[in-house]
């Protein structure tokens, strides 16, 4: 259905997301840090962006703005992934252009349907 | 289950096996000859049947051991069994045949050849068939041997494979 | 569509080793610097295992990451400092949570009381520092449990709405909502009309579009929104909350306006503006707890918690047990790739040549065959690298045990890595971990002196050891050096004595003095410590490294150190020989043990101590060992005059093998013997040569090891 990537530096994370997302139909794409992230989303264009907040060379809030700056990634939802201790994160995260978040931990049917939120 | 042959001049003693009907579990047993003896082995322990090549000398080995031959890359020791039996005449011409026997099981995974003089049929035997052996005599230690069947005029004795196959741990007593 | 977490646990655990390793050697060498980078490095480590143990469903374990996750937030936002005092603890989280997950991983249930004892521990630090609005905060997410987003928002309505209505279930509310996002709404992806989709589920929705605030078309930006929606939606069973959830993500950038208009009761309820909401952590003020400043004793924990920390952090051992799965870089598989890529071209060039082959193609055979030896040769040594990891896996375990036994036995020792680049085989290294930790151990326990001992002789206070690794000749050689009291030839005699290992009259180089060391039940420490054992330790150390096909040399200095050498072949499987025919038979003699071949010159034998015979080669004594005696096989030449001789050596021991002929130096590849036959005396296994025959491998040690046996087992004989 949509072509997703989901960044985290976390493989077993990724492992998740990707059996999730790909369960129900979708095409998914993952890197496992914010710089191959961003050359990722350069290369081909994502529907939805998942992303993990704290990854090393680049992390999430820095990865949204480089994104926003891409002119086809302008309005492409942008999820992040957070815990429920990192209000600021989620302040700071909107600041930079990113749509909304996911609270860790989540289980597959809320990411699915926080997902599908998303997904016009 | 074919088997395969290794030299030409052997070729008319190998049986054709297939069809052969494994459900039965071992009651189908090889036999050959050491010199005027009939012997037999479990037909499923038996992978394939060469003919004589000199085996590399294992240092120090008893006499029985011939030593080590190469059997598509594994080391596989070869054992004669007429001298190990003393039965027979210890020679070894073209039509001087090794019988690679085989043993997969939990305690025990092994590979060797025995150097025979001849391989004759294949026999089936069942469990009832399958005599018990005296007490006394016989040049073959009773350890190897499981039983006696009597085929025609003639005796086959049965081999232990596991005991055959486990007969270095004995060595020291030789 | 239930998902099987399960699938993804293996690959998790291995993460969460991987960052406890991470966070354990950071946390070693943050020092009193308090680098920013690192700490964010243990946070992320922690943040990461926190994060994954609570989506895999480990709440004990996510529970427990928690608090250290909290202290380390504050650590890099600078709230706190990580003191010795956190940085013990933060060291025997990782003990406790590497037991927790080993437990994890074998499917069985932590037992939580160190972890507990831990989180308290934690606790008390945390609530330690000064009441701010900030560690209130962390304390209340302490006591909390995750929630969704949308009830931290549910707090920030003023007006709570009629309880009779958020507990109605019917569907006849009719809610009224003004929706007036800012203009920059889109460029955070959140489409408005998705949002009234989702609305849409919650009942019956109608909506109208306001434009009357869109701008002239020439002022029109293309990405921004100047529509506003009056939207209505009716029967709808939907809370205030829900509709709130609906706008959760964009309840900053707009103003939005619920009213709730019921056709149930007749005065609809006062509206509740929903600004663009405060911070969530002015709700926790309420939370607020009593302590201040009360500074706990942390110190009076240590003790009790210390025998539980020491016997995990000694169980852990991913190393040591050998885990079925290596991780290759790409760029080796890539290699292999391409290598059996230029394997392929080979064999469709031979086989091209064999179809049609005539004598006149015979060079291009043999530049054929040749082409297909180097490809063999690079696929070969291709794939042995991947087997090949960096010592620094086992190295890393060093830093963190020095550290705990220095302080454990009040010595002072630094320690120094060199050569944790140098690539070894997986297993090799797996079996050559423990032996290294017992030199370890061993150097320090035995060789560095206490501090005072070592200011007296003028040393620096702080003992040094130094683990270096480097490849010589096609092996690889593992050091351990320490600036110790050195090994006291002497003293090591007297014991041997002693304990009656050996003769006194019996003269012994200093080399046969260090290898008494290695003779199981010795040890020269006046008071077994407990750390390095009671003479058990060095005779397993040495027959582990010798069961790899390696040696170890020691070399030492009394007061100035000890340097011991562990020398190991790069790989297990292959070896590079030396064909040599005795008789009818041809043997390999490993490369590494030839010292040099040599035609023997008859003036240079001498007979010794009765009948053996020995070689004058340049200051050493070398004993002749006739291999065809020992086999008993046939040789051509039987006699000293003008054979060929050679000489290997073990273990600092020469000796002489008497050869027929020398033939070609090969790499060989090693077969066992004893897996279809039994170990044989002087053989250390066998291999295949490229005319299909069998050929012996001469076990080096062994054969010298029989021959000084039998030797001195003659000269005892002979003086008795």
């Amino acid at each position: 259905m949509a072509q997703i990537l989901i960044v985290d530096d976390s493989a077993s994370m990724r492992n998740m997301v990707a059996t999730t997302l790909k369960s129900a139909g979708h095409q998914v794409t993952d890197a496992a840090d914010g710089q191959a992230g961003l050359n990722k989303a350069k290369s081909s264009k994502f529907d939805v962006v998942v992303t993990d907040l704290n990854m090393p060379i680049m992390n999430g809030i820095d990865l949204v703005r480089n994104l926003r700056a891409l002119a086809n990634y302008k309005y492409t939802p942008i999820l992040l992934l957070t815990t429920e201790s990192s209000m600021d994160k989620k302040t700071e995260g909107k600041a930079a252009g990113a749509t909304g978040w996911l609270v860790k931990p989540f289980n597959p049917d809320k990411l699915l349907a926080t997902v599908a939120r998303v997904i016009g | 289950m074919k088997i395969e042959v290794a030299d030409q001049a052997i070729s008319e003693q190998v049986m054709q096996l297939e069809g052969i009907d494994f459900i039965t579990g071992g009651d189908q047993y090889l036999t050959f000859t050491l010199g005027e003896e009939h012997y037999g082995l479990d037909i499923l322990a038996v992978n394939e049947i060469r003919g004589w090549i000199p085996p590399t000398l294992i240092p120090n080995a008893p006499t029985h051991v011939k030593g080590v031959t190469n059997l598509r890359g594994n080391i596989v020791p070869v054992i004669d069994l007429r001298i190990l039996f003393q039965v027979g005449n210890v020679d070894y011409s073209p039509f001087t045949v090794t019988i690679i026997v085989a043993m997969k099981s939990a305690t025990m995974n092994r590979t060797m050849g025995f150097v025979v003089d001849a391989v004759s049929d294949v026999l089936n035997a069942e469990k009832s068939e399958i005599k018990s052996t005296s007490a006394f005599g016989g040049s073959v230690p009773l350890e190897y041997v499981t039983g006696l069947v009597n085929v025609g005029n003639d005796v086959v004795t049965l081999l232990d494979i596991e005991q055959l196959l486990n007969l270095d741990e004995d060595d020291d007593e030789h | 569509m239930p998902i099987d977490m399960e699938q993804f646990h293996e690959v998790f655990f291995e993460e969460c080793f991987e960052g406890l390793d991470v966070m354990e050697q950071s946390l070693l060498i943050i020092g009193q610097s308090n680098d920013p980078e690192v700490i964010n490095t243990i946070f992320r480590a922690a943040h990461s295992i926190k994060g994954g143990s609570g989506t895999f469903g480990f709440a004990d374990v996510a529970n427990f990451t928690h608090v250290l996750e909290t202290l380390l937030d504050d650590a890099r936002d600078g709230r706190r400092e990580l003191n010795e005092e956190c940085i013990e603890l933060l060291l025997r989280s990782c003990d406790c949570l590497r037991g927790m997950f080993t437990l994890l991983q074998a499917k069985k249930t932590p037992n939580l009381d160190q972890s507990i004892e831990l989180i308290a521990a934690f606790e008390r630090i945390l609530r330690a520092k000064d009441t701010t609005v900030n560690t209130a905060q962390a304390e209340a997410v302490i006591q909390t449990s995750p929630e969704g987003s949308g009830s931290m928002l549910s707090q920030n309505s003023k007006n709570d709405v009629n309880t009779s209505i958020s507990t109605d279930n019917k569907d006849t509310k009719h809610w009224q909502i003004t929706f007036v996002p800012e203009p920059q709404i889109l460029l955070s992806g959140n489409e408005p009309l998705r949002l009234f989709r989702e609305l849409a589920d919650l009942g019956k929705l109608d909506t109208t579009a306001n434009i009357s605030e869109i701008p002239n078309f020439a002022d029109l930006t293309v990405d921004e929104c100047f529509i506003r929606w009056d939207l209505e939606l009716r029967d709808s069973s939907a809370s205030k909350e829900d509709i709130l959830e609906v706008f959760d993500w964009v309840i900053d950038e707009c103003t939005l306006n619920i009213q709730l208009i019921n056709d149930n009761t007749s005065t609809p309820v006062e509206a509740t503006t929903s600004e663009p909401s405060e911070a969530p952590m002015a709700s926790s003020q309420d939370k607020l707890t009593t302590t201040d400043g009360l500074s706990q004793q942390i110190a009076s924990t240590d003790k009790k918690m210390a025998p539980d920390v020491q016997a995990t952090s000694s169980d852990k051992n991913s190393l040591s047990s050998s885990s079925s799965s290596i991780r290759v870089g790409v760029d080796k598989v890539d290699n292999l790739i391409n290598l059996v890529g230029e394997l392929v071209i080979t064999q469709s060039m031979l086989s091209e040549l064999g179809n049609n082959f005539d004598i006149t193609k015979l060079e291009k055979l043999s530049h054929g065959l040749e082409q297909l030896l180097q490809n063999t040769k690079e696929l070969q040594e291709s794939v042995m690298r991947i087997r090949m990891l960096p010592i620094s896996f086992a190295f890393n375990r060093f830093p963190r045990m020095i550290r705990d036994l220095a302080l454990k036995i009040d010595k002072k020792v630094e320690l120094v890595i060199c050569g944790e680049n140098t690539e070894l085989d997986k297993t090799v290294m797996e079996q050559i971990s423990d032996p290294l930790v017992h030199l370890v151990r061993n150097a320090i326990d035995h060789g560095i002196e206490t501090a005072e001992e070592r200011i007296r002789k003028g040393k620096p206070e702080q003992g040094c050891i130094r683990l270096d690794a480097y490849h010589q000749g096609g092996n690889i050689v593992i050091e351990v050096t320490d600036d110790g009291k050195g090994l006291d030839t002497t003293a090591i005699h007297h014991k041997a004595i002693e304990k009656g290992l050996i003769d006194s009259n019996e003269p012994l180089s200093e080399n046969e003095i260090y290898d008494l060391i290695f003779q199981p039940g010795f040890s020269t420490a006046s008071q077994v410590s407990d750390i390095s054992g009671r003479g058990v330790g060095m005779d397993v150390v040495k027959r582990n490294i010798k069961s790899l096909g390696g040696r170890i040399v020691v070399q030492s200095k009394l007061d100035m150190g000890t340097t011991i050498r562990v020398h190991l072949p790069l790989t297990l499987a292959i070896l590079d020989g030396q064909l040599v025919r005795i008789g009818q038979q041809v043997f390999i003699v490993p490369l590494i043990t030839i010292v040099e071949s040599l035609q023997v010159k008859p003036e240079l034998v001498n007979r010794v101590s009765g009948d053996m015979l020995m070689y004058r080669l340049r200051e050493d004594n070398v004993p002749i060992i006739y291999l065809y005696k020992e086999f008993s096989i046939s040789a051509d030449n039987t006699d000293i005059d003008n054979a060929l001789l050679v000489v290997v050596e073990s273990d600092g021991q020469k000796v002489g093998l008497l050869v027929d002929d020398l033939l070609a130096q090969q790499q060989v590849v090693i077969k066992s013997l004893e897996s279809n036959y039994k170990r044989i005396e002087g053989i250390s296994g066998a291999t295949i040569l490229g005319d299909g025959s069998v050929s012996m491998i001469l076990d080096i040690p062994g054969l010298i090891a029989a021959s000084f046996r039998r030797s001195k087992a003659k000269r005892q004989f002979k003086a008795a």
